[in-house]
């Protein structure tokens, strides 16, 4: 198995097709195919073990990814925002690298410039040899975002990704007038899923290589972009962008999934509202998952949003389903399986799980689960909830509590904007529950306010003792919470 | 008779179908398509010919073709005027179950 198949079966049946663009360029399925050839060439010309890629979206992100496929070394695209230490022991880590980047972007680092790999990858020049189709070999190393320490290389072979592709998408599925816009960085695994996806449904790709509402709204009307994904963050900024600017009309628009971090449940409402044509999917996965492994479906959010019954209205902050090549369960501490409405660790089994980094054993078990550290429930319908991670769970005086169910409550509150929350240390209990919460415009909240809000409606044991009033919360550019981060702060001087 | 591991690519030796396996019980497997047994895909073939009239179904680039018991997947990579079949048993396309794009 290699991800060059998928490639090569689209070249073949709609190579004429225009696979990806971007600005005034783009490339054909066969002119993909032929520039992924030629840059292979270059790349087992080198030598060198892998290709990195430091950049933004560009034709040259799957021109690479293709051509790693084709070469047989491992794809790494890398966060263009890490600092110049943090890029170099990355570099150190994945040396000797084909680092792909524009000529700007790192000073004193042997790179070649993304422009030049393009030209010289379109240039017609001979293509490799042929692909191996062994399904171990490495397609993709990505870099954790490191919120809990030291990013670890997330191992995604051959194997994982050919398998969620053909477990998810239908060849040849799409319309040759469908687009999908993709706007989340390349070194994000919805990136990479993205490229593959529309490759083997014959999708139209268009890149948007930095995010603004504003740009994404006019990208999606000029370009007839009929397919998006979005992280929760941009989705916040895009019903904000649409409703000030009075003009919601996205006429081309069919479907917009999004994925990567906890969705608020106004903001997916309003979005609703505000696009009511539009089929919304929620997609639950980890980089160690290969993408994807639960859907909440367009059906499932009507359903949930039109109902007057609680526990189907849930579902619209729900995960929805696992994908049918996924089997999963919530396990107990002790392994064992949990019944519905039982809280525990999120636990998946499939071709497309990985569960593998560099230099660490694998976290996958000898009988093929992945435990993800995740924390959900199922409901009766089956239904996937999420409860935060693990890790983050708080234990005060040996009662586990959940900073989801806290900070839901929280946010009911019409004063606060935003809230997290964490365990804190503390003599008397172990850890304390902590609250930081974000005011609304114009509107003030203080930590009385929010104890006592909180102590009315949950157990008293979960009312934060501590309640610190911020700005804003620190999330990472894909819109995950860097909870270590809020803890940092809440040791550090009131 | 082969042992067919998934991953392997095979080609029909009487028309252009091309197939990945996808999934395959273990031990030996006789793949054949349009009645003639499928061929590794470099290797060489004199049989010729066309698709014998019984197995002539023909197959379709993308779909996943399976058998009854559901344990053998082959997926077409290239289209041909012949039907595929495993022991004797012809594979049928598997039903695409409709997702939502999620990326």
């Amino acid at each position: 198995m290699n991800l060059m198949m998928l490639l090569d079966m689209a070249a073949s049946a709609f190579g004429d097709r225009v696979a990806v663009h971007n600005g005034d360029d783009e490339l054909t399925y066969k002119g993909l195919y032929d520039a992924a050839g030629a840059a292979a060439a270059e790349i087992v010309a080198s030598g060198c073990e892998r290709v990195a890629l430091l950049d933004v979206n560009s034709l040259a992100v799957p021109v690479a990814l293709f051509a790693s496929a084709w070469a047989g070394v491992p794809f790494v695209p890398l966060n263009y925002r890490l600092t110049p230490s943090e890029l170099e022991a990355l570099l150190a880590r994945i040396a000797p690298a084909y680092l792909i980047a524009r000529s700007d972007a790192v000073e004193g680092i042997d790179a070649v410039d993304r422009d030049e790999f393009l030209a010289r990858a379109t240039a017609g020049g001979p293509v490799a040899e042929p692909w191996s189709m062994d399904p171990e070999s490495i397609a993709v190393l990505l870099f954790t975002s490191g919120t809990t320490g030291e990013p670890k290389a997330a191992v995604l072979r051959h194997r994982h990704l050919v398998s969620y592709i053909l477990g998810s998408v239908e060849f040849a599925s799409a319309d040759a007038s469908d687009a999908a816009l993709v706007s989340v960085p390349p070194y994000h695994v919805a990136g990479i899923a993205a490229i593959a996806s529309s490759v083997y449904a014959g999708r139209r790709i268009v890149q948007l290589d930095s995010f603004t509402p504003e740009r994404w709204a006019d990208l999606a009307r000029a370009e007839r972009i009929t397919n998006a994904m979005v992280v929760p963050t941009m989705l916040v900024r895009i019903v904000d962008a649409l409703e000030q600017s009075g003009d919601s009309k996205l006429p081309d628009l069919r479907a917009l999934s999004y994925g990567g971090g906890k969705m608020p449940l106004p903001v997916i409402e309003a979005a609703m509202r505000l696009l009511p044509d539009v089929d919304f999917t929620n997609a639950y996965g980890l980089t160690e998952t290969s993408s994807t492994i639960a859907v909440l479906t367009p059906d499932d959010h009507r359903e949930a949003a039109s109902s007057t019954d609680p526990a189907v209205r849930r579902r619209l902050s729900s995960l929805g389903k696992p994908l049918p090549g996924i089997e999963l369960e919530i396990r107990g501490p002790g392994g064992e399986a949990l019944g519905a409405g039982e809280t525990g660790e999120i636990c998946v089994r499939g071709e497309q799980i990985s569960g593998e980094y560099v230099g660490l054993p694998s976290r996958v078990g000898d009988d093929g689960w992945f435990p993800t550290r995740d924390a959900g429930w199922l409901d009766d319908g089956g239904y996937l909830h999420l409860d935060g991670r693990i890790d983050d769970v708080i234990v005060r005086g040996g009662e586990n509590i959940s900073p989801g169910e806290v900070e839901a409550v929280i946010l009911e509150h019409e004063a606060v904007a935003d809230c997290a929350v964490v365990g804190v240390p503390d003599e008397q209990w172990g850890e304390a529950v902590a609250a930081v919460v974000v005011a609304r415009a114009g509107r003030t909240v203080t930590a009385d306010d929010i104890h006592e809000w909180v102590r009315s409606r949950l157990r008293s044991s979960r009312a934060p003792q501590l309640v610190a009033v911020r700005d804003e919360l620190p999330y990472n550019e894909t819109g995950k919470l860097l909870r270590r981060r809020v803890r940092d702060d809440l040791a550090g001087p009131p | 008779m082969t042992e067919v591991k998934v991953g392997t690519r095979l080609r029909s030796a009487v028309c252009d179908t091309e197939v990945m396996v996808i999934a395959a019980p273990a031990g030996d497997l006789e793949l054949s398509c349009g009645g003639s047994p499928m061929v590794g895909l470099d290797e060489e073939s004199s049989a010729g010919g066309a698709p014998s009239a019984d197995a002539a179904g023909g197959t379709q680039m993308g779909k996943r073709y399976t058998n009854d018991a559901g344990d053998i997947e082959l997926l077409c990579t290239k289209a041909g005027a012949g039907s595929i079949a495993a022991g004797g048993e012809i594979l049928v396309p598997k039903d695409a179950k409709p997702l939502p794009s999620s990326d």
